[in-house]
């Protein structure tokens, strides 16, 4: 196995077990879009843009309560080492369906009927834990846009390293670890909107991997909130003030 | 193929008050108990062509598996591996709403979720099925086929695929001048754990096991947890519109590994029964 982590308990970059990699959010960056946030997670470079409530075609896909969201993960052919097809593979049907019902609890679709919202999640560079910055980052968007909502969705990933839990894994650390858990959080709601895994955890370590998944989500929710006082208040704007 | 109808679901949700009235005193429909599953049967062994085969009908749902064994070149960083790919496909027959053309998001996820539960348990070691490294390998390929739709596809088609794999008799293969030759003989595929995949819908407050379609209908969320023979959990996917509190979450896994349990010597009766 790949030593992941040093005598020091640092990570191949430097962090220490619970630390996220650098994140940046910015809101409302695209001109066209009704909401939009551009995210940095690590060397993920993700934008989002968000257009709705509109009217929906296919017309027969509009539901006479509520409102329809449909989200797009889409990775560009050039986000990977080697070029991706642009045409949307298995895998990004999946993230864009589970992308779709972890957004979803957190908006108040019922106060749009007979409209969608279309959620476009670009990702320019992919880095590890794409799905949930892309989260992030579309949660960040749909608040820009306006929509109502119950909760922003903060979305982090956990996982197993060298017989170690961590936050935040990197691609490398996927690509050579032994587990990987992107959650998905409504933080006031305290409700999971997301709950992957794959690779081995025992009961324990499942539980302490949630918990850990469960703190990143929280410090992103914080980043999440700082971006959107940032565009609508300016820049001096303390986030504690507002809440 | 639609797994499952999408929109206008009118009859099902005026049932749903009903369920959940039902589901508060701890009982279904169907009559079951909350976390009770439905009766299952396997079959093994019914397609002379195929390697391997099972068809498990649960409650009424009914899936059919296939192996299907060739060799490749192995993928890259994965030079001493096997090739395993595990695919599920929901037919037309299997319901009024299924309809053909290209898989939807819902058979996507259904052969993902499949796949990544066998993958990730490991059941399969692929180390065994490399035969030269670099070069040449077996390819499993086991596919699903969904015959009748009445919920729960994805813990019927992960015990088909199952089955299938337990009993499987891939040809033994050697190199000789560089080229692949058939021996002729038989050997059963390398099994390192029976992964049992449990899947959890949440209706209400309700939380049940092995939810059918008329409980897919109306429930908010479900959650899928594949795991292996020592308890671990090796695979989870969190699918609808729903959403679960941590202490929802933690229940799930206790369930999930205790009908894992339940589950794994019927799966583990099914190898016996052919050696």
């Amino acid at each position: 196995m790949t030593n992941l982590i040093n005598e020091q308990g640092l990570r191949i970059d430097g962090r220490r077990i619970d630390e996220l990699r650098s994140v940046r959010i910015e809101a409302g960056i695209l001109k066209n879009a009704d909401g939009s946030a551009y995210i940095e997670f690590g060397k993920n470079k993700i934008m989002v843009a968000v257009y709705g409530p509109k009217e929906v075609h296919p017309k027969h896909m509009a539901q006479s309560d509520r409102c329809v969201l449909r989200c797009r993960y889409h990775m560009a052919p050039f986000s990977v080492e080697e070029r991706k097809n642009p045409a949307p593979s298995r895998r990004e049907v999946e993230i864009s369906k589970i992308t779709r019902e972890a957004l979803e609890p957190a908006l108040i679709l019922e106060d749009y009927p007979r409209t969608a919202i279309d959620v476009y999640i670009e990702v320019l560079q992919s880095d590890g834990g794409s799905r949930c910055a892309g989260i992030t980052a579309a949660s960040v968007a749909l608040a820009d846009a306006g929509v109502n909502m119950r909760d922003l969705v903060a979305a982090c990933a956990a996982g197993k390293v060298n017989d170690t839990i961590v936050l935040d894994i990197n691609d490398e650390e996927d690509k050579e670890g032994q587990a990987d858990m992107p959650i998905a959080y409504l933080p006031n709601l305290k409700q999971i909107t997301l709950m992957q895994v794959d690779g081995v955890l025992s009961q324990e370590e499942y539980k302490r991997c949630l918990d850990m998944a469960l703190q990143g989500c929280m410090k992103v929710y914080q980043l999440q909130k700082e971006a959107l006082m940032k565009k609508y208040f300016g820049d001096d704007t303390e986030v504690g003030e507002m809440l | 193929m639609s797994a499952i109808r999408k929109s206008n679901m009118i009859v099902e949700h005026l049932r749903r008050a009903q369920m959940q009235e039902l589901l508060a005193e701890g009982k279904r429909l169907d009559g079951r108990a909350l976390t009770e599953t439905r009766p299952m049967k396997i079959e093994t062994n019914i397609i002379q062509k195929a390697n391997g085969s099972a068809r498990v009908t649960l409650g009424n749902t009914q899936v059919i598996a296939g192996v299907k064994v060739s060799t490749d070149e192995p993928y890259e960083g994965l030079e001493n591996k096997g090739i395993l790919i595990c695919s599920a496909e929901v037919l037309p027959l299997a319901s009024a709403y299924s309809e053909p053309g290209p898989p939807d998001e819902d058979a996507i996820e259904l052969a993902r979720v499949v796949d990544r539960g066998i993958r990730e348990s490991e059941m399969i070691d692929l180390e065994k099925l490399a035969l030269v490294e670099g070069k040449i390998v077996y390819a499993i390929f086991v596919d699903v086929s969904i015959l009748n739709i009445d919920g729960n596809l994805f813990d019927a088609a992960s015990y088909a695929a199952v089955s299938a794999l337990l009993t499987a008799k891939l040809p033994k293969l050697k190199i000789e001048d560089g080229k692949v030759v058939n021996t002729g003989e038989l050997m059963p595929a390398p099994i390192r754990t029976i992964p049992v995949s449990v899947t959890i819908a949440k209706i209400g407050d309700a939380i049940i096991a092995d939810p059918t379609s008329e409980e897919e209908a109306v429930m908010e969320g479900r959650v899928t947890m594949t795991t292996d023979a020592e308890g671990n959990v090796c695979a989870v996917q969190k699918g609808g519109t729903g959403a679960f509190t941590v202490e929802q979450i933690h229940h799930i896994v206790d369930t999930a590994i205790a009908k894992g349990q339940e589950i794994r010597p019927v799966l583990k009766g099914v190898a016996d029964g052919s050696l």
